[in-house]
Order: structure tokens, then C-alpha cells, then sequence
């Protein structure tokens, strides 16, 4: 049977562009009016008046860019060697190293955060009371504070700098070994092959991860939330959540959201500039493998010190999550006598909103994941083989959400489906749209890398043997990319169980998500049930992790292209 | 004009002059409510209590009436409050029975005209009449009180604070914890009647004792449980007892100043989808059988006459209480978050 023979294509690059359009430019439109609007509506500068004299205001700010700023230093300081022991060197167990940061960053910086404050409040906190089991310092005496704004840039850094390690790995996987062989066999030493060669081809990652770190530490909602309202502190994001209490002042809220939004593109645009052309110089054509360093007596160390900072993100908080969860007061260590299932009972038997948030959370994640990763096949499609001539439009489009932080972009889309025509608010579609922004940019990364890696030419042959674009897509390159469909799927699936800080401006009763069904008990203090729901969340993203890497018979988008 | 003005100028009229109220007349829990409310099938309650009273308390009416499920929806009273207002705001009507620990929410809900009238059989029979709305849109559900309390594994009871000024004593710096008005509605209450009594002077010298601030009046008997402080500032008393009763190392001290009571009143939403649960959920918490359910477990002050306080906790009657002004907190709810916020900085 032939169907009449008509090309999809154009109606569907045309809804792609008017979805795109309507994605980005409401919430952020609204966002302007709103902060250049007083309650009537009627324009004034009044709100940044209040924003730039009021010290309720001005604080945060200086809080907020001394976080951004430290965490981002920090992390460079710690992924950076981390990174090239990994990468360069024969230190054991490199490989596990790689799989438990991958598996630190599944982690909700928020539960992060939760369990940090188990392990390192000044009084309950396990490990101060290690220290004073240890040492006999008496009952006040704290060896680490959590609440304070070292403890909370600590905490954002433990979330942050897997980013970056994984940022400056990569990089140095990729980078040519040639270059390093030429330099020693010209007779420099591997200090200096590392200072004169393999540094400066690095530089440009370790910048693109200090920006990272930058813009996360910027923007993160979760963990100063948890950790500065208690130290008596806000930061710009918690200042612009607390706005939303009654009598909510969204005007407000929308001008303290406007320079994180500036100073985000601005940040982005600069990095474009700085680091645009030179992060190209090792892309391009294929090198042999970089040799690695023998690290010798130091391998041991070497791989004891990579523990350590991993235990950080992951060992410690899990441990003191799982004593939480069967323990019957977070602050003891659960022994055989004391262990209880009275917090798992309570959470899966007695506290109603599990269930419906479990359920909303995979919905939402599954759908996210499924919608975001067409979308941005889509994009990556067009403009990879740039089908129609705005195709630059789109790249700007589908990159554009990497610069609205997650809080900011919950305001805009509150202001933006409260009202007509599409009142949104309250159901799970608000909260679909903000998920699928926030993880579209990184969708479109990995998918227009991946394009790189299929031959236009297979696609003209199905055209040219009658096909339709959008048969083609679906018979010849959808199947070619699997891997890649898969990993990306995979990627926002993890990222919408992470969010928090544009839900907790978007959820309602009914559309509660996991994440901030936890962020509820934590104020309310109940860490029994969050320490059961992290790690019931953070197995099933394993457990549905594990699923799709078989599906994707396990190879990643990286590779295929390395393949290819 | 304030509730309180408006009630004391009421009082001025000769009583054969007021209209008669318009009470509505009370409703008993029939085999008709019961079908019709199972037909529902479902209730929503967004209240304030702790989580471990009042998702048991909703299993119990589960039991009791199967079929019907209740989605417990908690926060704290001040966070439920915004929410139900920008629910409202975007016609989401989800708010079916709403019960809080900051009375004066139910001043702007009847203003706004939100609350329906229901005054159950028990409500009418065996509540005070002064816990109930004229107009049979709210009734009080329990009291409960803002205690001070300590753990005494880190504090001896001779060093142990008798009252509010003894906290700004500069030996318990940093060793304090305790919970904001801007999210707790018994924090609230208990803000507005400090503040009464003692002034803003307390409060701006206590922001100074390097307290651990936290959100809701649950959380501080959570956290000197812990050990994490040794003094919570103010909490829901009844989580003090329980946590005592439980065995734990707490004391729990009640202010020679007085001691902040907060009611926690409780109504259905007009707009609500599931107005027969709604009815039944009410009902059965306002009967001498839920009232006990709350007393057995939590030890709260009932609203029913027919059931008795718990033994061994102080009767009310014993304690220096300080007065409730819910006109007031309606009035004054925003300043006060205000001030507080430019003393405690969050």
C-alpha cells in the first residue's frame, strides 16, 4: 500500500522552531516584564533599586559570587590532578575510579548536602563524634562545621567537581600523544613535557570547567537551601525562593533573577570568545594513544588519594544515608541491637505522598527524557545537516537554556503558565516543560557531536531511493545513532530526578516530585524518610540506568564517534 | 477593622438585636454521608501536624472507613498557607479539609469567603462554643503549646534555662536551636505573643546567641534528640513528650514568662471536589473516637469535651499561659516576618 507521498519535513522543522521559540523566549519574556513591573504592572526601576541598596539583598549577592568563585577555583585545583592521574598515568584502578564519579554525579546535590549534615553538623554530626571518640575532646568541641559557608562551599564542591574531572579526563584521553612523544624524545624530562606540552593543551578544559563550576555554584538551589538558612545566610537563589512566600512578590523574584541570567550568558559568551577556536586544536584527526606515566613508588598513594576525594561525594554521604535509613535516631550509629526498618515502614507504609511522587517522578522522567531526547534529535538533525536556512537560529535556540539557571527558569515559567492562555500551573506539563528545557542543551550536545559520526551519504541514498526525510531519519540514522539515543536518554532520565530548584517553584500538591517531596522533609526534619527515599530514588536510576545501557548494548556516544 | 473589634462592638447590641448567627445545624455522621463520601472515594488534608501523628491519624480513618483514602498534604502552617493562596490564585482546587497551627489563616480564608459551613454532631454538642466559628466555618480541632525543652545528656538540670530571658544568657550561645515564623504557624502564634509580652528586645539579643535556625516547630525535638543542640528554643511541645516518653534524654521546660498556646482550628474549602470525605474526615476527627486517636498518640489538648488530656502531661488550667490573638497575627503576620527576618537575616 502506498500512502500519498508528502514530506513531513517542513510542518515539522516549522513546529520544532515554534516549540523552541515558545520554550525560551515566554519565560524569559515574562521574567523582563515582571521585573520591570511594579504589583499594578505599571514599568518602574523600583525593584532594582531595592535589589542593588537593600542589604537583605545585597548580601547574597556578595555570598553568592564568593561561593561561585571558591567552588570554582576549588574544584580546578582538585579535578585537575585528579584528572590527569587518571588519565596519564598507571595508576591502579583508574577505571573504577571513572565508573564510581560517574556514579557520585546520579547523586541529587541535595541529598548531597542532607547527608553532609548528618555526617558533619557540629554536634550530631558522625564524624565530629568519630573525632571526639577519638581524641576526648569534650561534648562541644566540633572538628567540622557544616553550617557555615566554608561547609556549604565544601558541599557544593564535593557535587561539582566530578564535572570538571570528567571535563579534564576526557580532554586529556583525546589530546594527541605525538605531541608529548616529540617533546621527549627532543630531550625534555615528563615534568617538563607536562609543563610545556600537556598543561597548556589542557588549559583551555580546565577553563571550560572552571566556568562550569562557576555557573553550578552560581545557580544551585538545593544545598544552600539546606545548609545556609540554618547558618542564618541566604544566597541569591534561596532570596529568590523565599520571595515566593506569602505574599508572594514575583516582581521582586524576577529582577533578583535577572543578573544571575546575565551574568550567565555573559560568562558563557566570554568562554565562546576565549576558548571558541583553541578547544578545536586536539578534535580534530585521529592520534595514537597518549603514553602514560609511570607513577612508581607513588602509584599506591596516588590511588588512595583519588579514594579519598571520591569518598567525599560518594562513600561517606552513602554511609551515613544508609545509617540514617535503619537507624532510629539519625545521630547513632546503628548497630545490630539498634537497627530498625521503622523509617522504611513509615515511608512506604504510613507517609502518603511516597507513592504519588515516586510515581510523578518516573513519569515525569520518562517522559522528559523521551520528549527532550526527539527534540533534540531533531535539532541536531537540521542543523547538522543544516535542512533549512535558519538552521543557525535553532543551534542558538537549543543552546540557549545552558544560560537560565534552574531557579530562574522556574519563576519565568510560573509567570509564564499562570495566566491565559495556557495555564499550565499545577499540572505535570508545567514541570514537563522545565525539565525538557533545562536538559535540552546538553541532549543537543551529545546528539550533534554524535551526527558528526554519520555519513550524510547514507541518508541521501534513502532519499534518492524515494524516502521521505523523515523515513530516512527513522530507518537509516535513528538506528545508527542507538548508542547515542540511548546515552542521552539515560542522561536527562538522571537529570530530571535530580532537579529541584525550578520544581520546588512549579510543583503543587498533586505533582509533587521526589525531590521535593525530600526537600519538605527536610524541613520538617525528617531525615529517616529522605535518607529511605534518596537511596530509593538513587536505586531505581541505577537500576533503570543498568536497563538502558543494555538496550544500548552499553556503548557510548563517545565511543561510537572514536569508532567511527 | 479587626475580628476582635468587630466582636467587641457585636457585644455593645441588646442580644435579642444580633441576628441569631447563622450557625448552620449540625450534621451527624449518617450511612448516607458515608456512601456518598466512599463514592468520592478520596479526601485531601493540608494541615501542619507532625508527620507521625498525622499520617497514622489518616491510616486510622482509612481503617475505619475503607475506601477512602486521605492525601495527607504537610507543610508548615505558613508554607501551606502561600500554597493554598497561589492555588486559589491559578483555580486549583485541590484544598478539601485545611487544618493549621496559625488561627489567624482562617481570618483571611472567611474573608476571602473560601470556607464552607459544616458543623458536625460532637462539634456542636461537645465543643466550646468559643472554639467555634459564629458562622460554623471553622472550628478548633486540638492545642497544642511552644515549650522550651533540653537534652539532658548535654545539659545538667541546674544549668537548664527556666524561661525566654534566661536563653540570652551568653553561656548558651551557639547551643541553641530553633524554628522560623515566616514557615511554622505555631511559631507564628508564638512569635506574636513573645514579641506581646516581652518585646522585639528578646528576639534581637537571641539572634545574637548564634542559634541554629530551622524551619518548622517539629524540627528543633527532632534535632536536641539528636544531640545536635542541647536547648530547642521553642518547639511543638507535644513532640518534647513524645520524644520523652519515647525513652530519649529530653526535658521539657515551660517558660516563667508564660508559654505561648497555639490552637489549630480546622474547616473545609467551599471549592472542594470531594465535599462528602471532606464532611466525614472532619466529622471523624471532631468525634470523641479521633480526638482520642490524636490524644493516645501525641498527647495534644482535645477540642471534645467527652475525651480527657492525657495522663501525665500539665493540664492547661496549671500553666501560665500567654493569650492567643489570632485578629492580631492576621493583622500583623507580614511585619512580623519582616522583623524578624532583619534580626535573624533569613
Amino acid at each position: 500500500m502506498t500512502l500519498p507521498r508528502f514530506d513531513l519535513s517542513r510542518p515539522m522543522i516549522g513546529a520544532v522552531v515554534a516549540i523552541l521559540a515558545v520554550m525560551i523566549v515566554l519565560p524569559v519574556g515574562w521574567l523582563v516584564v515582571y521585573a520591570f513591573s511594579d504589583k499594578a504592572g505599571n514599568p518602574t526601576l523600583a525593584n532594582f533599586v531595592t535589589l542593588f541598596t537593600d542589604p537583605s539583598f545585597e548580601d547574597p549577592l556578595i555570598t553568592t559570587l564568593i561561593i561561585a568563585f571558591s567552588t570554582s577555583a576549588i574544584c580546578c585545583v582538585v579535578a585537575a590532578p585528579l584528572g590527569w592521574l587518571v588519565a596519564r598515568t598507571d595508576m591502579p584502578l583508574a577505571r573504577t575510579f571513572r565508573v564510581l564519579v560517574m556514579a557520585s554525579l546520579v547523586t541529587p546535590p541535595f541529598v548531597g548536602a542532607i547527608a553532609w549534615e548528618m555526617l558533619a553538623a557540629p554536634n550530631s554530626g558522625l564524624l565530629n563524634q568519630i573525632w571526639r571518640t577519638v581524641t576526648g575532646a569534650p561534648a562541644d568541641e566540633a572538628l567540622f562545621d557544616i553550617y557555615t559557608l566554608t561547609g556549604l562551599i565544601f558541599t557544593i564542591v564535593c557535587y561539582t567537581f566530578p564535572y570538571v574531572f570528567i571535563l579534564v579526563a576526557n580532554a586529556l584521553d583525546r589530546m594527541p600523544g605525538e605531541l608529548e612523544d616529540a617533546s621527549s624524545m627532543l630531550g625534555a624530562g615528563t615534568w617538563a613535557t607536562a609543563r610545556r606540552i600537556t598543561i597548556p593543551l589542557a588549559l583551555p578544559t580546565l577553563l571550560a570547567g572552571a566556568l562550569i563550576a562557576f555557573l553550578q555554584a552560581l545557580n544551585i538551589f538545593g544545598s544552600p537551601a539546606i545548609l545556609a538558612i540554618p547558618a542564618g545566610f541566604h544566597t541569591l537563589t534561596t532570596k529568590i525562593w523565599s520571595l515566593f512566600e506569602f505574599p508572594p512578590k514575583p516582581e521582586l523574584a524576577a529582577a533578583t533573577a535577572l543578573p544571575l541570567l546575565v551574568l550567565t550568558v555573559a560568562l558563557l559568551r566570554a568562554q565562546s570568545l576565549v576558548l571558541g577556536r583553541r578547544s578545536y586544536a586536539v578534535l580534530g584527526g585521529k592520534y595514537g594513544a597518549p603514553r602514560l606515566i609511570r607513577l612508581g613508588s607513588l602509584r599506591i598513594p596516588a590511588a588512595l588519594l583519588a579514594m579519598a576525594l571520591l569518598s567525599l561525594p560518594l562513600f561517606l554521604p552513602y554511609a551515613a544515608l544508609f545509617n540514617t535509613a535503619f537507624s532510629p535516631i539519625s545521630s547513632e550509629f546503628v548497630t545490630p541491637a539498634t537497627f530498625t526498618l521503622r523509617n522504611v515502614f513509615f515511608t512506604f507504609g504510613q507517609l502518603s505522598s511516597t507513592m504519588p511522587a515516586l510515581v510523578n517522578t518516573l513519569e515525569l522522567a520518562t517522559l522528559s527524557a523521551t520528549v527532550c531526547g526527539l527534540l533534540a534529535l531533531l535539532v541536531s538533525y537540521i542543523v547538522a545537516r543544516r535542512a533549512v536556512r535558519g538552521w543557525p537560529v535553532l543551534n542558538f535556540l537549543a543552546t540557549a537554556p545552558l544560560a537560565i539557571p534552574g531557579i530562574v527558569l522556574g519563576v519565568g515559567l510560573f509567570l509564564a503558565y499562570t495566566r491565559p492562555p495556557l495555564t499550565l500551573y499545577g499540572t505535570i506539563w508545567i514541570l514537563l516543560i522545565a525539565f525538557v528545557t533545562i536538559e535540552l542543551p546538553a541532549a543537543y550536545q551529545q546528539f550533534r557531536s554524535a551526527f558528526h559520526a554519520v555519513h550524510p551519504e547514507l541518508e541521501e541514498a534513502g532519499r534518492m531511493l524515494g524516502a521521505t526525510r523523515v523515513r530516512t531519519l527513522w530507518n537509516i540514522t535513528g538506528p545508527l545513532l542507538r548508542a547515542s539515543i540511548v546515552a542521552t536518554w539515560c542522561f536527562v532520565f538522571v537529570g530530571v530526578i535530580r532537579e529541584l530548584s525550578a520544581a520546588v517553584i512549579l510543583f503543587t500538591s498533586e505533582t509533587k516530585v521526589v525531590a521535593v517531596l525530600i526537600f519538605d522533609l527536610k524541613e520538617s526534619g525528617d531525615v529517616g524518610a529522605i535518607a529511605v527515599l534518596s537511596l530509593t530514588i538513587v536505586v531505581i536510576t541505577a537500576f533503570v540506568l543498568a536497563l538502558a545501557n543494555r538496550l544500548g548494548s552499553g556503548r557510548d556516544a563517545v565511543r561510537l564517534r572514536t569508532l567511527a | 477593622m479587626g475580628r476582635r473589634a468587630a466582636l467587641s462592638s457585636l457585644a455593645l447590641l441588646p442580644l435579642g438585636a444580633r441576628v441569631v448567627s447563622a450557625m448552620p445545624a449540625a450534621e451527624a455522621i449518617t450511612p448516607a454521608l458515608v456512601e456518598a463520601a466512599k463514592k468520592e472515594g478520596k479526601v485531601s488534608y493540608y494541615n501542619a501536624m507532625d508527620l507521625s501523628v498525622v499520617e497514622p491519624m489518616a491510616k486510622a480513618f482509612e481503617t475505619k472507613f475503607p475506601g477512602i483514602k486521605v492525601a495527607v498534604e504537610r507543610s508548615g502552617a505558613e508554607r501551606v498557607f502561600s500554597r493554598i493562596a497561589q492555588e486559589m490564585a491559578s483555580k486549583i482546587y485541590r484544598a478539601d479539609v485545611v487544618n493549621s497551627s496559625d488561627a489567624a489563616h482562617f481570618i483571611a480564608w472567611k474573608k476571602e469567603g473560601w470556607l464552607a459551613p459544616f458543623v458536625s454532631e460532637d462539634v456542636a454538642k461537645d465543643v466550646p462554643a468559643d472554639m467555634i466559628d459564629p458562622d460554623g466555618l471553622y472550628c478548633t480541632q486540638r492545642i497544642h503549646l511552644s515549650a522550651i525543652a533540653y537534652n539532658t545528656r548535654l545539659l545538667g538540670a541546674a544549668d537548664a534555662p527556666k524561661g525566654y530571658m534566661d536563653l540570652l544568657d551568653p553561656k548558651y550561645s551557639g547551643k541553641m536551636v530553633k524554628a522560623h515564623p515566616g514557615y511554622s504557624g505555631t511559631i507564628m502564634t508564638a512569635t506574636q505573643q513573645i514579641s506581646r509580652e516581652l518585646g522585639w528586645s528578646y528576639f534581637e539579643k537571641l539572634s545574637k546567641q548564634k542559634v541554629l535556625q530551622v524551619q518548622s516547630a517539629t524540627e528543633p525535638p527532632k534535632r536536641i534528640e539528636a544531640g545536635e543542640r542541647a536547648i530547642a528554643v521553642e518547639g511543638s511541645d507535644y513532640l518534647f513528650w513524645m520524644s520523652k516518653e519515647r525513652g530519649q534524654p529530653i526535658e521539657v521546660v515551660l517558660p516563667v514568662e508564660g508559654t505561648p498556646q497555639v490552637s489549630n482550628p480546622m474547616g473545609i474549602f467551599k471549592s472542594t471536589q470531594n465535599p462528602n470525605a471532606a464532611k466525614l474526615l472532619v466529622s471523624w476527627i471532631m468525634s470523641p473516637e479521633g480526638q482520642q486517636f490524636i490524644v493516645d498518640l501525641s498527647g495534644q489538648y482535645p477540642a471534645n469535651k467527652q475525651v480527657k488530656q492525657k495522663q501525665g502531661r500539665p493540664t492547661l488550667s496549671s500553666i501560665k499561659l500567654f493569650r492567643e490573638e489570632p485578629a492580631v497575627v492576621a493583622e500583623k503576620a507580614d511585619q512580623i516576618k519582616a522583623q524578624y527576618a532583619k534580626y535573624f537575616k533569613v
